[in-house]
């Protein structure tokens, strides 16, 4: 913390200041944990402790058949989603910076819209559409998911290129026309590469975000994670088990990727290739990415801040 | 058209999402800033303890979040927010667990408003005599969430877009109307589709303008 701001906003402390802090903050410790205590109490009340409802997880049984059934079904659905929507964004993230107009008004106007709906509307729509028509009959689950999260995230994706395209220094746009490359080669050829890299770090993020929105797969009965928790649930009567082991699960993915996501942030400002730094989504997450000012970005690159 | 408006309860649905959005909100708000401040705290615990809040949080589905409050808290653990009416309930549980999710979002918004403040300000602050409270709330704060304000806006719209998830335990908002009207009028699917979407263009619409507003007017001058 010595380097950030935030550590100006206090003295070190001294002597008696740290015994005071020792004080107060052994006395919070206690409190957080009798709390802690106390949940779990509730919970041994509830007989949530039994070994009865712990040992499944233990078993061979639970794990092949519902937890890494479960992972895999999220896995996969992330993964082509998380494919399709990089594709998705990219093509309309290089329409919406056209210099044909029609081309820009026709990209712009489809991305906001699709950032606008919340994913889970969409998935249930399609759900329905897919159910209604007799398209990809029994897949209909895992096609709406994938649907939803590429169109969702790739009008997020589309929005990251457009910020981190146009947060490139004027002068990259300029070199390449005057050395004779047309607009769309400049964009492909200087503009686009330098953009990506700036913007990898944000758009791992985003693979995080579409890790989470899976779980969405559980209203419309895709077999995934969270919907498997669901199932032991009602197997073997340990629905609290069942969803403390999961989101276990969900934390360890999503905090390795967001470890990740930080690690490669630190690799690529420190090799210098970032060109743009002046851009971080802070709210990728939840959709509305904004191009905040530099120093704003800064600190929401750096730490955990604002990769998620 | 006309029959999803009369079959269906199209308004109420929307007031539903209204209520839980203004609730989640205002725990979201709240619960933020004060996660914000225990990220800054001069005492290690407090961080700490922040941290983990925002990095658990942040790494769950809200999906989750939702079944496990009404599910676990509120069947399992029989707390009843409103012992009245169990119907209700669900409306209370979810709008939490929104509030709750949404609330590391917002602190993180704050700190990155926080840590956008000119690093002088605080050290004149500091030079002045003032002690962490007073810098924070009297020179750091105000000046954080003018550049808070944009992300802000945008964990707010998005946590209205968030407030679908609520449906799952039965909530019976727009999302909810949606699942239940394209199943029983797999006719009106499309018409459904465009009323449930454009709903919440309607409602995430002025926000968003608010928010680049506020945000053109309040940005510094740098």
């Amino acid at each position: 913390m010595s380097t950030t701001p935030a550590s100006v906003l206090f003295d070190a402390p001294g002597p008696k200041t740290r015994r005071n802090q020792l004080v107060v903050g052994a006395t919070l410790t206690v409190l957080a944990l009798a709390f802690g205590a106390w949940v779990l109490w509730q919970f041994v009340q509830q007989d949530q402790f039994t070994a009865a409802k712990w040992t499944p997880f233990f078993e061979g049984e639970i794990w092949t058949e519902y937890l890494l059934p479960g992972l895999l079904g999220t896995l996969k659905a992330a993964a082509v989603s998380i494919v399709l929507a990089a594709a998705f964004g990219l093509v309309f993230g290089v329409g919406r910076l056209s210099h044909l107009a029609p081309v820009r008004w026709l990209c712009g106007a489809i991305v906001e819209i699709l950032r606008s709906v919340p994913v889970l509307v969409m998935m249930i729509g399609f759900f329905n559409i897919y159910l209604f028509n007799g398209l990809f009959s029994g897949k209909e689950g895992f096609a709406a998911v994938v649907t939803a999260l590429t169109l969702y995230n790739g009008s997020v994706v589309a929005e990251l290129v457009r910020a981190g395209v146009e947060n490139l220094p004027k002068g990259q746009r300029e070199a390449g026309l005057s050395i004779g490359l047309t607009p769309s080669q400049t964009t492909r050829s200087i503009l686009l590469p330098q953009a990506l890299t700036a913007m990898l770090p944000a758009i791992m993020s985003q693979i995080v975000v579409v890790l989470k929105d899976t779980a969405l797969g559980y209203v419309i009965t895709y077999e995934e994670l969270l919907n498997k928790a669901n199932q032991i649930g009602s197997y073997k009567g340990n629905l609290i088990p069942a969803f403390v082991v999961v989101a276990l699960l969900f934390i360890a993915i999503n905090y390795l990727m967001t470890t990740l996501a930080t690690a490669l942030e630190g690799r690529l400002r420190r090799s210098g290739r970032s060109a743009s730094l002046a851009v971080a989504p802070v709210e990728a997450d939840l959709g509305v990415v904004t191009a905040q000012d530099e120093a704003d970005a800064r600190n929401a690159a750096g730490g955990q801040g604002g990769l998620h | 058209m006309g029959e999803l408006f009369s079959e269906f309860p199209v308004w109420s649905a929307f007031f539903m999402t209204i209520k839980v959005c203004l609730l989640a909100g205002v725990i979201a708000f709240a619960l933020g800033t004060l996660v914000a401040i225990f990220r800054l705290s001069p005492m290690p615990v407090l961080r700490s303890m922040g941290a983990l809040y925002v990095n658990v949080i942040r790494n769950t589905p809200l999906t989750l979040l939702v079944a496990f409050s009404q599910m676990g808290l509120a069947s399992t653990l029989g707390w009843h927010l409103n012992r009245a009416d169990l119907y209700s309930d669900n409306f209370r549980w979810g709008a939490v667990a929104l509030g709750v999710y949404t609330a590391a979002f917002v602190c993180e918004a704050i700190r990155s408003g926080v840590n956008s403040v000119h690093v002088g300000q605080a050290e004149a602050a500091r030079s002045l005599g003032l002690g962490f409270r007073q810098t924070l709330g009297e020179i750091i704060l105000p000046q954080a969430f003018r550049s808070a304000i944009v992300p802000l806006g945008s964990t707010l719209i998005a946590m209205i877009k968030n407030s679908t998830v609520v449906s799952i335990i039965g909530v019976a908002e727009i999302a909810y109307l949606q699942a239940d009207a394209m199943e029983q009028r797999p006719d009106l699917m499309y018409w459904i589709l465009a009323v449930v979407a454009l709903g919440f263009v309607i409602l995430t619409l002025p926000l968003g303008l608010a928010t680049t507003h506020f945000g053109k007017r309040l940005a510094v001058k740098r």
